[in-house]
C-alpha cells in the first residue's frame, strides 16, 4: 500500500505524557489517603486503568486488596476503602448502601471516592440524600485521555453517545471540552479549529471558556490544526460492516483498550491469549489498515520471509551463531509469535466471514448504499429476521435502510417493526422508539414529499423562540438525506469500475471500494478548503452546525512547520477503526498525520447495543 | 547621623532599637488605663473601648476608632452587651466579642456589619476570655467560657464552630484556665493551656498534657504565655520568675536561633533573650504591645514606638567603627560630598576587596530597613555613588527599593498613618492613591488595580443617593473589562444593600453566565437563573437550579418551568430515570406525553413479577399508545398481553416454562416440546408470516432429526421459503442423503448452489453449464480440485462457450 505515500509525513507528538500525569495524579489521590486501603475499581475503568498504573503501583501506594465494584455486599476487612469509579449515580448509590450497612452494624470505616474524570453534582446530591455525605471524602481524578495509539486517544466514555444523542443530556460536553484544553495546554496552541454538529460546537465553546479562564504560556505547536465531529453527522459509516483487518478484529472479537483475547480457535491451544493490538506490534501494525482479502497473502509472505531469516543459521560459524542469537533471534521469535497469533485470526476470521452468508450481507450493504435493489434488500432483511440470524445484525440493516432511504415506507416500516417484535419480543418496542428518536430508524411520513417537509422543518427552526422546539421536531430535522449527501460528496464510486483493493485509490477501498466514508470525506474536503466554504448545500443536507475558526496565534504561525500538518480530530459519540484506517490513508497521501480522539472506539453492535432498551 | 546608634542597645550578639514611629494624634484623657485596646498587624488601626465594664446600666462606653497615627476615624457609643475582647480581621474588620458568645463585626469607619455568635453553650456560660487570631484560613476566634470549655472558629468568614475538648479532672480548682494561647501549626489549630504548672494542648479531638523540656516542676505554675507573630517561638513565664522560650512544638531550639522576649511591667519594660541579659526600658505610661512581623509596636497615649532587633545589614553599617565594606561606601560618600580625597581611600580599600558590589547591596538594603527618611537618602546616595564605579552591577534592587521607599514613606504619613501593603490602602477608601500606588509598583492589572476598582464598585453600590442607572453606568464606565473584576460579585453587594434592580443591571455585564447564576438564585430569580445556567453550558450549574427550583415550586410550576428548557428538562429525566420513576410518570402526565408515558408503563411492566399486575400495566400502555394515537404500538402491547395469557395457560397445564418469551421463541419452544398443535394455533392467531413459520418448523424439525415429518411438512403444500433451505438445514444437520431428497425441488436459479450445498460437483456442473452462467460456471470451478481434469475441461469450454455469447 505505500506506493502512493508520500515520505515526508511529520512525526506525531508523543502522548506518553498524558499516561504520566495520569498516574502522578492518581498516586497522589491515593496518598491522600494515607494508610492501607481496599480499592474498588468500576468495572469499566479497570482495563483503562491498567494501561495507566499496574497492579504493582497501586500495591506500592498502599492499596491492599483491588476488588471489581459488582453491586453487591463488599466483604472487605480493611478499615479504609477507596472507590474508583465514574461519577454515575447508580455507582453512588451502591457506595451509599455499602456504608449504611457498615453503619447499621456499628463497623467505622473511612470512605474515599475518587470521580474520573470528574465528578458531577448530582452525584453529590445522591450523597446527601442518603445521609452519607458526611461520611465519605470525594476526589476528582481529572484521567481524560487514554492514547491508545500513537495516533489514537480514548475518553474511554461509552455512554456518551447514549447520554448525549438520545437523551439529550450534555453533561458529557464539559468534559469534552475539558480533554480539548488539555490536549491545548500540553500540544497547542492551535492555529485552526474546525468542526460540525451540536455537540461538536459546544465542546468548542467550553474548551474556549476554559481557555479565557486558564492563563495561556506562549509554546511550540504540536498539533496544528482541529477537526471535531458529532457521531449523529454520520451514521452509515459506524453501521456498515468493517472489512479492513483492525475493524474486522473488533467486530469479531471485540477489541478493548487496544486489547484483544483470542480464544482458543485463534491460538490453536486449550485457553486464550490477551494480545495488545498497536503500533508495537510490527506484524498488526503492517496489516491493520489492509482489507481483509489482501491480509492472509500477506501474511503468507510474512511467512516466507521468516522462514528465510531462520534459515540463516545455517552455515554460520560460532561467532555469527552468537551474535544472531543474541541480537536477532529474539525479535525473530516474538516476530513468529505474532505472525501465527494473526494468522490463526485470520483463520478464524475467514471461517466466520467468507461463508455465503456474509457475502450477502455485504452485498445488501452495498445495494442500500448504492440505492439499488431496494426490494431485494428489504426481503434479504426480512428473511435475516425470520431467521432469527441476530438481534443487533437486523436492527443495523433495517437502520441502514432508514438512513440511506430517507425512512422507510409505511407498509414496510410497520411489517419489519412487527416481525421483528414476534422474533425478539415486544419490549423491543422501546428500542424503536429510541431508534425513532435518534433518527436512525423512522417512518416516511405519508403525503409529503422531503423537500416539503424540509422547508417546514426549517422554518420551524428559524422561528423558534426560547428553544421550545420539541423532542419529536428535532427527530425530524435529523433527516439524513443520505442519497443527496452521496451525490454531493460522490461518497459512492460507479460500481462498473474493476477497484484494486491491493492499490486503493482513495479511502473507498476500507468498504472494498463501495463507498467512502462520509464523516472522513468531510474532513477531507474540509481541510482541503481551508473551511466550509464551497460546502453550504452540504451543511444544510447535515443540518448545519458547521464553524471554523482561526486561532490567536494562527496569523504569524502560518509558517509551513511541521504541526501544521498534525491534525486532531475528535469524534464526539465514538469512531470506528474503519474511519481511523480511512485517515491514516488519507494522512499518507496527503503527507499529514493524523490523531483521533475519540469518547470511546465503536462499531455497529456497540452503536445499536446502546440504544437497546429490551430490559428482560 | 552621627547618632543613628545612640538607640541601639546590646543583647547577647544582636542589638535592639526603638524607633519613635508617631506622636500620637489622639488626645486621651485617661491614657490607655481601663480600656480595651486592639491594633490590627501589619501597621493597622487602632479600636479603643472605653470602660468597658458598665458602672451603670445607662453609661454607653465609647467605641473609638484611630489610624495607626492617631487619626480618628470613627466614634460611637456602645449600645449592645458588655464587650470582652476587641480585635482586627485580616480585612481590616473589627470584632467584638462580647459576653453572650455573640460577635459583632463592623467596618474600618465604624458601620455595622454582621454578627455571628460562638455557640448556644457560650451564651448560659458567658465568655471569660476571647482572643482573635490570624492564620493562613483567614482571622478566627477562640473563647473559654466560665465552665472552662475552649470553642474556636478558624475562619470567621466561613464559620465553623469547634468545641474542644474538656481538659480532665484536675486537682487544681475548677480548671480554670491560667493562662492560653491559640497556636496554629501543621495546618491545624490548637490551643495551648496552663493549669497551674501543668501545660495541655487542645485539639478538635484531644487533649494532651505536655512538658516542656528543660521546666522542672521547681519553676512553679505558669502565669503567662505567648507565642509569636510567626506562630513559630512560644514563651512562657512562672510564678517564680523563671522564663521559658523555645518552639512552639515545645522542643527548645538551638541558642543561636533563639528569639527574645518583651516582657511588661506596670512601669517596666524588658527584653529577654538568650543569655541573661536584659534591656530594660522604663514606662511613664500604660502601654499596648502589638507584635509584627518584625518588632513590636509599643503604643502609649502620647506616642508609638517600634521595638525590633536591629537587621544586621544595619548593624554592619552602622556598628561603630565597622569595617564592611557598606560602612566604608557609605564613609567614603560621606568624604566625597565633603570634597576630601578621603572619599577615594576609602573606595580603594573596598575595591581592592573587590567588595564594591556587596558594599553597593548592603547600602540598598539597609536603605529598605530604614524608617527615617534622611537616612534612608545618605545610605541611597551612597548606594549610587559606589555604582558608578562598577560596570555590570545591575539597578533592579536599587529602583525597586526606590519605588518601594518612596511608596512606604508616602503611607506613612501622619494622615494615611502606617499601611504597609495596596490591600489596606484600599480598605482605607484611598482610591486614586492606591490605584497610583499599584501602578507605580508595577503590580500586574489582575491583582493590582482590578483589585483596587472591584473594592471601589463594591462601595459604590452602597451609595444611597445614587440612582441605579447612574451607579451602573458609573461602574461600567470605571471597570469596563479589567481583568479580573468580577461584575456578579459587585453585584452580590448590591444585592446585599437591598438593591436588587441594581444587582440585576450589573449582572448583565457579567460575561461568563454562569457566574451569574448564585446570585440570581439568591435573589429568587429563578427562571432567570435556569436559563443562564443552561446558556453557561455546565450541566452541574443547571442541575442545581433545578435542585432548588424542585424545592422551592410547587410541582405543577416546577414542570412548567423545566418544559421550557429542555437542556434542563432532559437532565432532570435522566436523574428520574435512576432516581425517582414516579416523577418521571408525573413529569410525561404533565407534558400529555402519552407516547412517553405508554413506554414508561411498558418499561414498568418488566420489574412486575405477577402477571396480573404486569398485564394491568400493559393495559394502561395500550391505552395511552391509543391517545397517544399510536395503532401500531396498541396493537403490539395487545398482542403481547394475549401472548401473555396464553403463555400463562400452557405453563400452568403443561408446564412449558414460557412466560416472557418472545412469539418465536414460544413457537420454538412449543414445537421442541413437539405441542405442534399450539405452535400452529399461535401461528394463525398472530398471523405469523408464512416464511417465518416454515423456517421455524424446518429448523426445529431438523434439529430434532424428525426427518419423515420433515419430508411430510415439505410436502404440506409449495414450501414459501424454497427448497434451497431445506438443502441447507440438512446439511447443517449433516445428513447429506435428506439433503439430496430435496436439490430437486429446489428452483433453476439455486440449482447450482444447492448441488454445491451437498458437495455434488457434477450435478453442480451440470446445472451450472444448462443455465450457461458465468459467475455459475465460476463458482462451480472454484470449487473443483485440480485433480478432476475431466470435469475441469467441461467446465471450461462451457465458460468459454458462455462468455463468447
Amino acid at each position: 500500500m505505500a506506493h502512493s505515500a508520500r515520505t515526508d509525513c511529520p512525526e506525531l507528538p508523543d502522548f506518553f505524557l498524558l499516561k504520566r500525569l495520569a498516574r502522578d495524579q492518581l498516586i497522589y489521590l491515593l496518598e491522600q489517603l494515607p494508610g492501607k486501603k481496599d480499592l474498588f475499581i468500576e468495572a469499566d475503568l479497570m482495563s483503562p486503568l491498567d494501561r495507566i498504573a499496574n497492579v504493582s503501583t497501586l500495591k506500592q501506594h498502599e492499596v491492599d486488596k483491588l476488588y471489581k465494584v459488582e453491586y453487591k455486599p463488599i466483604v472487605s476487612t480493611s478499615d479504609q476503602l477507596c472507590f474508583l469509579i465514574r461519577p454515575r449515580i447508580q455507582t453512588v448509590k451502591w457506595i451509599c448502601d455499602v456504608a449504611n450497612a457498615d453503619k447499621a452494624t456499628g463497623r467505622f470505616r473511612r470512605y474515599k471516592i475518587i470521580f474520573t474524570p470528574q465528578k458531577f453534582y448530582a452525584c453529590d446530591a445522591v450523597l446527601e440524600e442518603q445521609g452519607i455525605i458526611g461520611d465519605v471524602t470525594t476526589d476528582e481524578w481529572s484521567f481524560y485521555l487514554l492514547p491508545l495509539d500513537d495516533d489514537i486517544i480514548s475518553l474511554e466514555l461509552p455512554e456518551f453517545f447514549r447520554d448525549n444523542f438520545l437523551a439529550g443530556d450534555q453533561r458529557w460536553v464539559r468534559t469534552a471540552g475539558s480533554a480539548l484544553h488539555l490536549l491545548h495546554s500540553l500540544y497547542g496552541p492551535f492555529s485552526k479549529v474546525y468542526g460540525i454538529g451540536r455537540c461538536s460546537k459546544m465542546a468548542y465553546e467550553s474548551w474556549r471558556e476554559q481557555v479565557e479562564e486558564g492563563e495561556q504560556k506562549a509554546r511550540q505547536a504540536e498539533i496544528g490544526k482541529v477537526f471535531l465531529i458529532d457521531r449523529d453527522v454520520d451514521f452509515v459509516t459506524p453501521l456498515c460492516s468493517q472489512v479492513v483487518y483492525e475493524g474486522l478484529v473488533d467486530d469479531i472479537f471485540k477489541i478493548k483498550c487496544a486489547c484483544v483475547e483470542f480464544g482458543p480457535d485463534v491460538t490453536s491451544s486449550d485457553k486464550s491469549i490477551k494480545v495488545m493490538l498497536n503500533s508495537q506490534d510490527r506484524v498488526f501494525n503492517e496489516i491493520r489498515n489492509e482489507h481483509f482479502s489482501n491480509v492472509f497473502g500477506f501474511l503468507s509472505q510474512k511467512a516466507r520471509n521468516l522462514q528465510t531469516s531462520y534459515d540463516k543459521r545455517r552455515g554460520m560459524d560460532i561467532k555469527q551463531m552468537k551474535t544472531f542469537v543474541s541480537e536477532e533471534l529474539k525479535g525473530l521469535k516474538q516476530e513468529h509469535r505474532l505472525l501465527s497469533l494473526h494468522i490463526g485470526a485470520c483463520e478464524s476470521i475467514m471461517k466466520k466471514k467468507t461463508k455465503q452468508d456474509f457475502q450477502e450481507l455485504l452485498k445488501t450493504e452495498h445495494s442500500l448504499l448504492e440505492g439499488f435493489e431496494i426490494r431485494e434488500s428489504i426481503s434479504f432483511i426480512e428473511e435475516h429476521i425470520n431467521r432469527q440470524v441476530s438481534m443487533i445484525e437486523s436492527l443495523r440493516l433495517l437502520c441502514l435502510l432508514s438512513i440511506t432511504e430517507n425512512g422507510l415506507l409505511p407498509k414496510d416500516y410497520r411489517s419489519l417493526k412487527a416481525q421483528y417484535l414476534q422474533s425478539y419480543g415486544v419490549d423491543h418496542l422501546l428500542t424503536f422508539a429510541n431508534l425513532r428518536q435518534l433518527g436512525l430508524l423512522v417512518e416516511q411520513q405519508p403525503g409529503e414529499t422531503l423537500t416539503v417537509m424540509e422547508s417546514k422543518v426549517g422554518k420551524l427552526v428559524n422561528d423558534r423562540t426560547g428553544g421550545k422546539l420539541s423532542d419529536a421536531f428535532s427527530s425530524l430535522a435529523k433527516k439524513s438525506n443520505f442519497r443527496a449527501l452521496s451525490r454531493k460528496l460522490n461518497l459512492v464510486p460507479k460500481s462498473d469500475e474493476e477497484y484494486d483493493l491491493r492499490v486503493p485509490r482513495d479511502m473507498a477501498y476500507i468498504f472494498s471500494g463501495a463507498y467512502v466514508p462520509l464523516s472522513c470525506k468531510l474532513i477531507e474536503q474540509v481541510l482541503e478548503r481551508d473551511g466550509w466554504t464551497g460546502l453550504e448545500e452540504v451543511t444544510r443536507l447535515l443540518n448545519g452546525h458547521e464553524f471554523a475558526v482561526t486561532g490567536s496565534s494562527g496569523a504569524d504561525s502560518k509558517a509551513k512547520n511541521d504541526a501544521q500538518r498534525i491534525i486532531l480530530v475528535m469524534f464526539l459519540g465514538g469512531c470506528t477503526f474503519s474511519e481511523i484506517s480511512a485517515l491514516r490513508f488519507l494522512g499518507r497521501e496527503r503527507g499529514c498525520k493524523f490523531i483521533v480522539v475519540t469518547t470511546a472506539i465503536t462499531n455497529s453492535s456497540r452503536l445499536i447495543e446502546a440504544l437497546l432498551d429490551n430490559l428482560v | 547621623m552621627a547618632f543613628i546608634t545612640a538607640n541601639w542597645n546590646p543583647l547577647g550578639e544582636a542589638f535592639y532599637r526603638s524607633t519613635e514611629l508617631y506622636e500620637m494624634c489622639w488626645n486621651l484623657r485617661d491614657g490607655l488605663r481601663d480600656c480595651l485596646v486592639a491594633a490590627a498587624p501589619y501597621g493597622g488601626p487602632i479600636a479603643l473601648l472605653r470602660e468597658p465594664v458598665r458602672r451603670s446600666p445607662s453609661s454607653r462606653p465609647q467605641l473609638e476608632i484611630y489610624s495607626a497615627s492617631g487619626v480618628a476615624i470613627a466614634s460611637f457609643p456602645w449600645k449592645s452587651g458588655p464587650v470582652v475582647q476587641l480585635g482586627w480581621t485580616v480585612s481590616d474588620e473589627l470584632l467584638c466579642i462580647q459576653e453572650d458568645g455573640s460577635v459583632l463585626i463592623y467596618d474600618l469607619f465604624g458601620s455595622f456589619k454582621r454578627h455571628f455568635s460562638m455557640g448556644q453553650e457560650v451564651m448560659q456560660s458567658q465568655v471569660l476570655e476571647a482572643k482573635v487570631f490570624h492564620s493562613p484560613y483567614g482571622t478566627g476566634v477562640a473563647i473559654v467560657t466560665a465552665s472552662s470549655r475552649f470553642t474556636l472558629a478558624t475562619n470567621i468568614d466561613d464559620l465553623k464552630l469547634r468545641r474542644l475538648p474538656e481538659v480532665p479532672g484536675n486537682t487544681w480548682s475548677a480548671g480554670e484556665p491560667t493562662c492560653w494561647v491559640v497556636l496554629t501549626q501543621d495546618r491545624q489549630t490548637k490551643v495551648l493551656m496552663s493549669n497551674g504548672p501543668e501545660l495541655y494542648i487542645l485539639d478538635t479531638t484531644s487533649c494532651t498534657a505536655v512538658v516542656p523540656p528543660g521546666l522542672g516542676p521547681q519553676a512553679g505554675s505558669i502565669v503567662h504565655m505567648s507565642v509569636s507573630f510567626s506562630y513559630k517561638y512560644l514563651a512562657l513565664f512562672t510564678d517564680t520568675g523563671h522564663m521559658w522560650t523555645g518552639s512552639s512544638h515545645l522542643c527548645r531550639r538551638p541558642k543561636s536561633q533563639q528569639p527574645s522576649v518583651v516582657l511588661m511591667w506596670d512601669r517596666l519594660l524588658m527584653v529577654a533573650g538568650v543569655s541573661h541579659d536584659t534591656i530594660q526600658f522604663p514606662l511613664e505610661d500604660p502601654c499596648v504591645l502589638i507584635g509584627e512581623l518584625d518588632g513590636v509596636r509599643i503604643i502609649s497615649s502620647a506616642n508609638q514606638e517600634l521595638l525590633q532587633e536591629v537587621p544586621l545589614v544595619c548593624q554592619e553599617i552602622f556598628k561603630i567603627a565597622s569595617m564592611a565594606p557598606g560602612a566604608l561606601l557609605l564613609e567614603a560618600h560621606r568624604e566625597y560630598q565633603k570634597s576630601s580625597q578621603k572619599a577615594d581611600e576609602y573606595l580603594r580599600e573596598i575595591k581592592e576587596q573587590s567588595m564594591l558590589g556587596e558594599a553597593v547591596r548592603q547600602c540598598v538594603e539597609a536603605a529598605g530597613h530604614e524608617y527615617d527618611s534622611n537616612t534612608q537618602k545618605s545610605l541611597l546616595r551612597a548606594a549610587s555613588f559606589g555604582k558608578c564605579f562598577l560596570t555590570d552591577f545591575s539597578p533592579e534592587a536599587f529602583v525597586s527599593t526606590c519605588r518601594e521607599l518612596r511608596v512606604l514613606n508616602a503611607v506613612r504619613e501622619r494622615g494615611v498613618g502606617l499601611p504597609l501593603t495596596h490591600t489596606q490602602l484600599v480598605y482605607r477608601q484611598f482610591y486614586p492613591l492606591a490605584i497610583e500606588v499599584c501602578r507605580y509598583l508595577k503590580i500586574p492589572d489582575y491583582q493590582g488595580v482590578s483589585r483596587v476598582l472591584k473594592h471601589w464598585a463594591s462601595c459604590k453600590v452602597q451609595q444611597k443617593d445614587l440612582s441605579d442607572e447612574a451607579i451602573a453606568r458609573a461602574v461600567c464606565v470605571k471597570v469596563g473589562d479589567s481583568p479580573g473584576v468580577s461584575y456578579s460579585h459587585i453585584a452580590a453587594k448590591a444585592y446585599e444593600c437591598g438593591r436588587p434592580e441594581l444587582a440585576i443591571k450589573l449582572l448583565d455585564f457579567e460575561a461568563r453566565s454562569g457566574e451569574q447564576v448564585p446570585l440570581l438564585l439568591k435573589m429568587k430569580r429563578s427562571q432567570l437563573a435556569l436559563s443562564k445556567a443552561v446558556e453557561s453550558g455546565d450541566t452541574d450549574l443547571v442541575y442545581t437550579v433545578v435542585t432548588y427550583l424542585k424545592s422551592e415550586m410547587n410541582r405543577g410550576d416546577f414542570f412548567m418551568t423545566l418544559r421550557n428548557q429542555p437542556v434542563a428538562l432532559s437532565l432532570y429525566r435522566q436523574f428520574c430515570k435512576l432516581q425517582e420513576q414516579e416523577t418521571l410518570k408525573d413529569l410525561y402526565n404533565q407534558d400529555d406525553d402519552h407516547q412517553e408515558l405508554a413506554n414508561y408503563y411498558v418499561t414498568a411492566s418488566y420489574r412486575e413479577k405477577r402477571l396480573e399486575s404486569r398485564l394491568s400495566l400493559l393495559q394502561t400502555a395500550v391505552d395511552e399508545y391509543n391517545k397517544a394515537k399510536n395503532e401500531f404500538s396498541a396493537k403490539a402491547t395487545e398482542e403481547e398481553m394475549r401472548l401473555l395469557r396464553f403463555q400463562r395457560k400452557l405453563d400452568d397445564e403443561k408446564g412449558a416454562g414460557l412466560l416472557g418469551l418472545s412469539l418465536q421463541a414460544t413457537m420454538e419452544a412449543l414445537l421442541a416440546l413437539g405441542l405442534h398443535k399450539q405452535a400452529e394455533q399461535l401461528y394463525r392467531d398472530f398471523r405469523v408470516p408464512d416464511k417465518r413459520f416454515w423456517w421455524l418448523k424446518l429448523k426445529s424439525l431438523a434439529e430434532k432429526e424428525e426427518w419423515e415429518e420433515l419430508e411430510k411438512f415439505s410436502k404440506s403444500k409449495k414450501s414459501p421459503i424454497g427448497y434451497l433451505a431445506f438443502v441447507e438445514v440438512c446439511m447443517k444437520s449433516n445428513n447429506k442423503p435428506e439433503a439430496k431428497k430435496y436439490v430437486s425441488k429446489v428452483t433453476p436459479e439455486q440449482r447450482v448452489k444447492a448441488h454445491l450445498a451437498v458437495g455434488d460437483l457434477e450435478g453442480a456442473a451440470d446445472a451450472a453449464i444448462e443455465r450457461k452462467s458465468d459467475s455459475e460456471l465460476a463458482a462451480v470451478l472454484a470449487r473443483c480440485p485440480a485433480s478432476d481434469r475431466q470435469l475441469l475441461d467441461r467446465l471450461n469450454r462451457a465458460a468459454a462457450a458462455a462468455a463468447k455469447k
